[in-house]
This record gives structure tokens, sequence and C-alpha cells, in this order.
């Protein structure tokens, strides 16, 4: 690990103020992700900001019907606290399935959006690697690349987001809050993760010094019908191959408001909406989703190892929208897919 | 304040094993490193030093937790358990005991991390079935092979403690 300077923030402002003020700076929260790419020397950062005695580790109503989830809520006290539970089921579903007990204990929902990918050669600095040293050139692209991108890669990085979480709040339409050197703002979530292009050394569009302090989720009505189906090499505490987080609203039998993103297949979670859009007004059906699948998957496009992700996805797609539509979510205990 | 160019070493207190430490420490040791060749608390052990094996798990604020991938700075004020303090004197901790009544472990390098884990899936409640605490105790991996014991060890603590639950109330 590399020596830093360590920086223990009190406030918001002076956290800001130190991200803002060392270009290599890293906020510290959970540390679960960063610590592990520090041992690696995969991070270097100069200056560590620990936040963990920032104010931003509540659950609220916000005025508008939302709740409000601060940056530092732990990924077990999120999934297991009763508003969640009760009116958000899908993210407690994902989070669950996501990493084990221990590390959900530690690591923090602003931290979950932050983590990186799981590449196996952006973790091996002897290798060539865009997004660890850009412009060195992608090793995964004819190399080993059986957990990669069949969604929205680019010629210079086919790595993976690896969250679980993240995929939820996408189907979720959740907002980042973000405070930065030019005060706060709002990242709509499908803004805020962003495809590798020819800058995959980017996975999020933060500014330096930016700081995320909370995750908003707007009220939703889908009831019991959702679902989050994640398929991976062994049970749990894998990392996912295909994962949908599907959500159905159903009026009288017919689709109205729907939303499936896919994780495991692109650089973000991974949302088309034009395709949900041409699922409103239909009778939920295994016909019906297949289509869907076929079109959401139109584009895609395998790398050798993991062309067998596409179909994989086809199928993932189809049996979690019929999980959602049938008001069955997955059980994230009893992995049996039904 | 804005840090100085220099990072000196950064008092911390932890109360570990319900001992108070006060501590001067420089900002990149884990706790585990602390734990081990520090306060030579060994109970704890490295194995992948990533978090993906789970024997280095230790109770933080009552929550288990990998020590390899915590700062110890980070956790200024916390009160930590490892498999060193779950004994009471030379009474066991109701899990330790099942462990061996169930010989749950072969070489055993895995067996504190799967104590101190399998003790906070037992104070989250949130286990219940034998696949709960499959999926709960995911987290702590066994060379060896001993899941089916550690899981009939936790199940056989957590049927007695709603037992005598039930017997309560």
């Amino acid at each position: 690990m590399n020596r830093f300077e360590y920086f223990r923030a009190d406030t918001i402002a002076d956290a800001v103020a130190a991200l803002a003020g060392s270009p290599g700076a890293k906020a510290l929260a959970g540390v679960t992700n960063l610590v592990d790419l520090m041992k690696y020397d995969v991070a270097t950062p100069s200056r560590v900001v620990d936040i963990n005695r920032l104010p931003l580790k509540a659950v609220e109503d916000t005025a508008d019907g939302a709740l409000r989830i601060g940056a530092l809520v732990t990924n077990s006290d999120l999934a297991w606290h009763p508003q969640i539970a009760k009116r958000y089921p899908l993210l407690s579903s994902a989070i669950l399935a996501g990493a084990s007990a221990q590390l959900r204990n530690a690591a923090t929902t602003g931290g979950n959006l932050l983590q990186r990918t799981r590449c196996y050669y952006f973790y091996d600095t002897s290798t060539p690697c865009n997004k660890r040293a850009p412009g060195s050139g992608c090793s995964a692209i004819g190399g080993v690349n059986r957990i990669h991108a069949i969604l929205g890669a680019s010629d210079s990085c086919i790595a993976v987001h690896p969250s679980d979480m993240c995929v939820a709040l996408a189907a979720l339409d959740a907002e980042v809050e973000v405070e930065g050197p030019q005060g706060q703002r709002k990242i709509p979530f499908r803004d805020f993760h962003r495809l590798p292009d020819q800058s995959p050394e980017r996975d999020n569009t933060l500014e330096p010094g930016d700081l995320v302090t909370a995750i908003v989720l707007p009220a939703t009505d889908f009831g019991r019908h959702h679902t989050y189906l994640k398929i991976r090499d062994r049970l749990s505490y894998a990392f996912a191959l295909v994962s949908v987080a599907a959500a159905v609203s159903l009026k009288d039998g017919t689709i109205g408001d729907v939303r499936v993103a896919l994780g495991g297949v692109a650089h973000k979670p991974w949302r088309d909406r034009a395709a949900e859009e041409q699922l409103r007004g239909k009778q939920p059906s295994e016909t019906t989703f297949l289509r869907f699948a076929e079109d959401v998957l139109r584009e895609s496009e395998g790398h050798g190892q993991n062309d067998f992700k596409i179909e994989l996805a086809r199928r993932t797609i189809v049996r979690a929208l019929m999980q959602a539509a049938s008001g069955t979510p997955q059980d994230q205990s009893d992995k049996v897919v039904r | 304040m804005l840090p100085s160019s220099s990072t000196p070493t950064v008092p911390v207190v932890l109360t570990i094993n319900g001992t108070r430490h006060e501590l001067s420490l420089a900002p990149w040791i884990t706790l585990l490193d602390l734990l081990r060749e520090r306060l030579e608390l060994t109970g704890s052990k490295k194995g992948c030093d990533q978090g993906q094996c789970g024997a280095c798990t230790v109770l933080i604020d009552g929550q288990r937790i990998n020590s390899c991938l915590v700062l110890a700075v980070s956790r200024d004020g916390a009160e930590i358990t490892t498999v060193e303090g779950l004994a009471s004197g030379d009474d066991l901790h109701p899990l330790q005991a099942a462990f061996i009544e169930h010989d749950a472990f072969q070489c055993g390098y895995c067996t504190p991390g799967q104590i101190c884990s399998g003790v906070g899936l037992l104070q989250e409640g949130h286990a219940h079935s034998r696949e709960e605490i499959r999926e709960h105790m995911s987290g702590n991996l066994c060379r060896c092979g001993a899941y089916t014991n550690i899981a009939d060890a936790i199940q056989d603590v957590l049927e007695r403690q709603s037992a005598s639950r039930e017997a309560a109330e």
C-alpha cells in the first residue's frame, strides 16, 4: 500500500475542500473496495479523506414523498431498513444478493456506487489496462473475457460495473445528490455512471472534489411485481454474470410502467427505455417478454469467452419479467429459480 | 483545518475485548495487522488479506466485519471483539462449545472467523432456516470443507436460543 496523507473530515465542506485540494485524493468510507485496490497498488491516492464522521447516516422522507438515503448508510442497514423493505423491496433484494454479510456491514451506499470493476486485468498491474493506465491498451479484448461486457463496450474497454445495488437503483430511477466545489447538485441515476468510450478511466460523471452525499428514491408503486434475479458461477458471494432488476405495474392484467435494468453486461447498469415503452399496454407472457429481450439485446456483442452471456441475458430477462409479473420475487436465500 | 504535507501518526482509541487501548497509528495500518502484529491478538487470521475469505472477521460495535479491509484509524472510538474475547474465563461462548460438539473444523484456520461471523449472524437475527444460515455465512470460506458441521453448530445454537426465548415468553 502506498503512503498517503490522512485527513479526518468533520464537515462536508472540509471534506470537499480536502478532496478538491489534491488531484489524487480519495474519500474513505467503508473502505471495502478502496483498501482492496490500494493493497494491489491499483489505487494509489496521495491523500485519503476519512468521511466517516460526516452526518450522512440518515434515511428520511422528503416533502415530495421520496426517500433520501445518506451516503454513509451501510448496505446492511439499508437492506434491512423497514422503509426500504416495505417501499423498495427490489432494492433490499438486490443489496442482499451482493457480497457477504461482513462486507455489507462495512460497505456504504455512496461507496457501492463508486466501486470499481472486477476485470482481472484492471487488478493486475503487470498488464496493460486503459481503465487503470489510460492509453496502455485493453488486455481483455482478445484475452480472458468470460465476465466482460456484451453491451455498450468500446475498443478501449470491455469491463463491467460490478454492483448489484446499482442495478436496482437504475430500475428505480434514483437520483444521486452530490456536493462539490461549485455547491450541491442532483444527478439522475442514468447519467451517473458512463459508458467507456475512449476514456474508460472515468467510471462516472463526478468531477474532482465531488462528494456523493445521498441517494434519493422517488415514490413507486410496483407492489409485489418486482424481482432481482442474479445468475452467477456459485450460489452466493460471487459477482453477477448477468443480473436483472425488473418491476412492473399491472392494471387489469395489462402492463403499465415497466422497468428492466441489467447488471453484469455493461460498464453501467443497462436500461433500454425505448424497449420498455414497447411493453406498455401488452399482456404479460413469455412470448412478449422474449420479444422484449431480443430488442434489448439487439446490439449485443460477445468477445469470445463471454458469448454465452447473450443467451444467458435473454433467458434471465424473460425469467425475471415472468417472476415480476407473477408477483413471485426471487428469494435471495433459497436460490432455486422458479 | 486542512492537512499539512507530512502525515504524522494518528491518535486512536479502541476498546478491544473490553480493554481500552490508546494508540498512535500510521493511517495505512489495517485493523487486522494492528491486532496480530502490535497487540499480539493472533486469533484473527490473515487468509486472503483481500476481504474474500472471512478468516479475519471480527465484531466492530457488535457487527461482523472483515478486519483486513479496515484502516484502524477510521474506527476511532469503536468497541472490537475478537475470538479471544468471546469466552468468559473458562466458559466458552455457546457457539464455541457448539463448534467442538459438532466437530465444525478440520485444520482450524478459518475457525476464529467462522465463529465471529456466526456470533454476528446470531445477533443480527435475520437467519432462521438452514438456507438462510448458509447464505448469511457465505462470506467465510473453509478450504477443508467443514461447511456441513459449521452450519449444524450455528443451527444448534440458533434453535436453542429461540427455544429459550419461547420458554421465557
